[in-house]
């Protein structure tokens, strides 16, 4: 394995530009994922690496050693693919001896490995199966056991689990995590779902219109999101706009004051996470804005609760089910102020509060 | 179901029927040739007098016949064989790349399909006086200007399956071979080509049958002593009438058949065409 450094990486299709100023190092071992809207350029940054588009500009690296020029199939690089691409006309160990044999490894030797890696992903027993007699996820566990075998220097998976049905994608992407980590592979993964890079991902970088909008370990991303983008692509968040009244406050369009921890000179909008947002009957804690309940979404595990505030803003309160329940008198599942029309305060902290100078 | 089988039997009858007068429609004159081969008599007579093998010998016995019929088969397989590879290569240029005009291209090569053969066959004549002038060669009469003329008409077909059989094909499955230490080419011999294998086979085929029986363009472009089959038989009908022409025919539709079975085992021809 090797790391991977993207120097300025640029890609122009005519006019549009799809990807922008991409910089980005790769550590030995890391799996950073790719994530944003359709169109932000993932793809596109993913191919680049793999040597199926030629960058516009910059420099691409894998273990030090320039393969900017490098065609496809001498970069040694282990692509997984959103729809299998498993060769039809060939067994599933014919599929993973392909690559063996174009990396020229000796016959002998090549049986032993197909075995390995059939092992690892759990399709020893179906090495003679033809792909269209095999189900998505088997598909993906070959696909991914082929990019395995020829031992890459990094492991790039475009889209993996989006063909799979809801539980298999969950089995997969544990496999692909559990992989990636015993044996210590660089890897890039693309996607677009959230939930799947915060799970799978040493790093994450969001993407938008090409360019990268913020680089870093999940919680630091979902936490401290680096403008507006991030934040409300991942994850939900309640935005207020306006300015810096004073020392620590926040004063929104409206009117609102919102005490913030770290002030931003500068910032023109305060969020903060509706899980952060507790509702309660008596005002509690650093914010209380005073309101009214407008609408209530039953989502099972969580309760989504929206209040409209005296100020005339909304703010959008999400309960976990069974949290909130008797601590704060009777405010949470089946307590009166979720019900519309009942008056309750906003609380959250300081602390919870993002500024953003956009 | 079973209500609508009470009320309707005879809508059920109706169409087994229709689908039976259909068969025997498309079949008939099949048979008839067929049938007509064994009549004993020299002059067409119906009911016949008796049955005979001896229009099978006579026919065999007919150099021209025979020597149409090895000639024939001599050029379909060669039309056949390259306008299946020209023709490939085309559906990929047509499909891989996007170019200025590549669909012009397209229904360029579809064309031979439009024009009939008489007319095509007459200008590829005019064509090739023109170039003899030029190059100071016979073309005209030779076998290699009757094989270039018969791929011209054997290209549409491969042009025409191939780039449908193409255009099913996920690209991401050769870029997997090229990532896995392909070259372009070793991926295109080892994992695209074969995927493409039912539709080249099915081309062969039909390339093969369109050349073999070919009359309207060959008729301007033969020479002494390179008779197609089907031209044999028009020459021997101006001046014959009995049921030699039927056992060659026999022959031919025996021949085609067994072609088409024996294909239809490697590739399901249903699941292309």
């Amino acid at each position: 394995m090797a790391k991977v450094t993207l120097e300025s990486l640029h890609k122009q299709f005519g006019a549009s530009v799809a990807v922008a100023d991409f910089s980005l190092e790769i550590a030995d071992g890391e799996l950073v994922a790719f994530l944003g809207p359709s169109g932000c350029g993932k793809t596109t940054t993913l191919r680049m690496i793999a040597g199926f588009l030629a960058p516009s500009a910059g420099t691409i690296r894998i273990g030090g050693k320039d393969v900017t020029d490098l065609p496809v199939h001498k970069r040694d690089t282990g692509m997984v693919f959103q729809r299998y691409a498993l060769f039809p006309h060939m067994t599933v160990a014919q599929n993973v001896a392909f690559g063996l044999e174009m990396h020229k490894v000796p016959a002998a030797e090549r049986d032993g490995r197909i075995r390995n890696v059939l092992d690892m992903v759990r399709m020893a027993s179906l090495r003679d199966r033809y792909p269209r007699q095999l189900s998505g996820g088997q598909q993906q566990r070959v696909a991914i056991a082929r990019a395995l075998a020829i031992q890459p220097k990094v492991f790039l998976l475009d889209e993996p689990l989006s063909n799979l049905d809801a539980k298999l994608r969950l089995e997969v992407r544990e496999e692909i995590r559990a992989l990636q980590q015993r044996l210590g592979l660089t890897t890039v993964f693309v996607t677009h779902d959230q939930e799947e890079a915060l799970a799978v991902s040493d790093r994450m970088a969001i993407m938008h219109d090409g360019k990268v909008q913020q680089v870093g370990t999940p919680d630091a991303v979902y936490e401290r999101p680096a403008n507006r983008f991030v934040a409300d692509f991942l994850g939900k968040m309640n935005f207020f706009q306006g300015g810096l009244a004073e020392g620590g406050v926040f004063g929104t369009a409206k009117g609102a004051r919102i005490r913030v921890a770290n002030d931003l000179a500068g910032a023109r909008h305060v969020g903060v996470r509706p899980e952060r947002v507790r509702l309660a009957t008596a005002p509690s804690g650093g914010n209380a804005l005073p309101g009214v309940v407008e609408s209530t979404v039953y989502l099972g595990s969580q309760l989504e609760v929206r209040v409209k505030l005296e100020s005339g803003e909304a703010i959008l309160s999400q309960l976990a089910n069974g949290s909130n329940g008797g601590a704060d008198a009777g405010v949470g599942i089946g307590g009166t102020p979720t019900q519309a029309g009942t008056r309750v305060y906003a609380c959250f902290e300081p602390a919870d509060c993002v500024m953003f100078a956009d | 179901m079973l209500r609508r089988r009470a009320r309707f039997p005879w809508a059920r009858f109706l169409h087994r029927a229709f689908v039976a007068l259909m068969y025997l429609f498309m079949l008939c004159p099949l048979i008839v040739v067929v049938w007509l081969s064994f009549f004993k008599d020299a002059i067409l007579y119906f009911p016949p007098s008796g049955y005979t093998l001896q229009w099978y010998v006579k026919a065999w016995a007919n150099e021209a016949f025979a020597n149409g019929f090895v000639f024939s088969l001599q050029v379909a397989l060669l039309a056949a064989v390259c306008g299946v590879v020209l023709g490939v290569m085309a559906a990929l240029g047509i499909t891989r790349y996007r170019f200025a005009g590549a669909s012009s291209v397209n229904t360029m090569l579809l064309s031979p399909l439009l024009v009939p053969g008489i007319v095509a066959g007459i200008a590829i004549y005019l064509f090739y006086l023109r170039a003899e002038n030029t190059l100071d060669r016979d073309i005209v009469g030779t076998y290699g200007g009757l094989v270039i003329a018969h791929v011209c008409l054997t290209i549409p077909w491969t042009v025409r399956l191939v780039t449908a059989s193409m255009a099913g094909l996920d690209p991401s499955i050769e870029e997997a071979a090229r990532n896995l230490g392909a070259s372009g080419r070793v991926a295109f011999m080892r994992i695209t080509l074969p995927m493409l294998r039912p539709a080249i086979v099915a081309a062969a085929l039909f390339s093969f049958i369109v050349s073999f029986e070919n009359l309207e363009l060959s008729l301007s472009l033969v020479g002494p002593g390179h008779t197609t089959l089907p031209i044999a038989i028009m020459q021997y009908l101006e001046f014959n009438l009995d049921p030699t022409i039927a056992a060659v025919s026999s022959v031919q539709i025996l021949l085609l058949g067994l072609i088409m079975l024996v294909t239809d085992r490697f590739v399901k021809l249903s699941q292309v065409v």
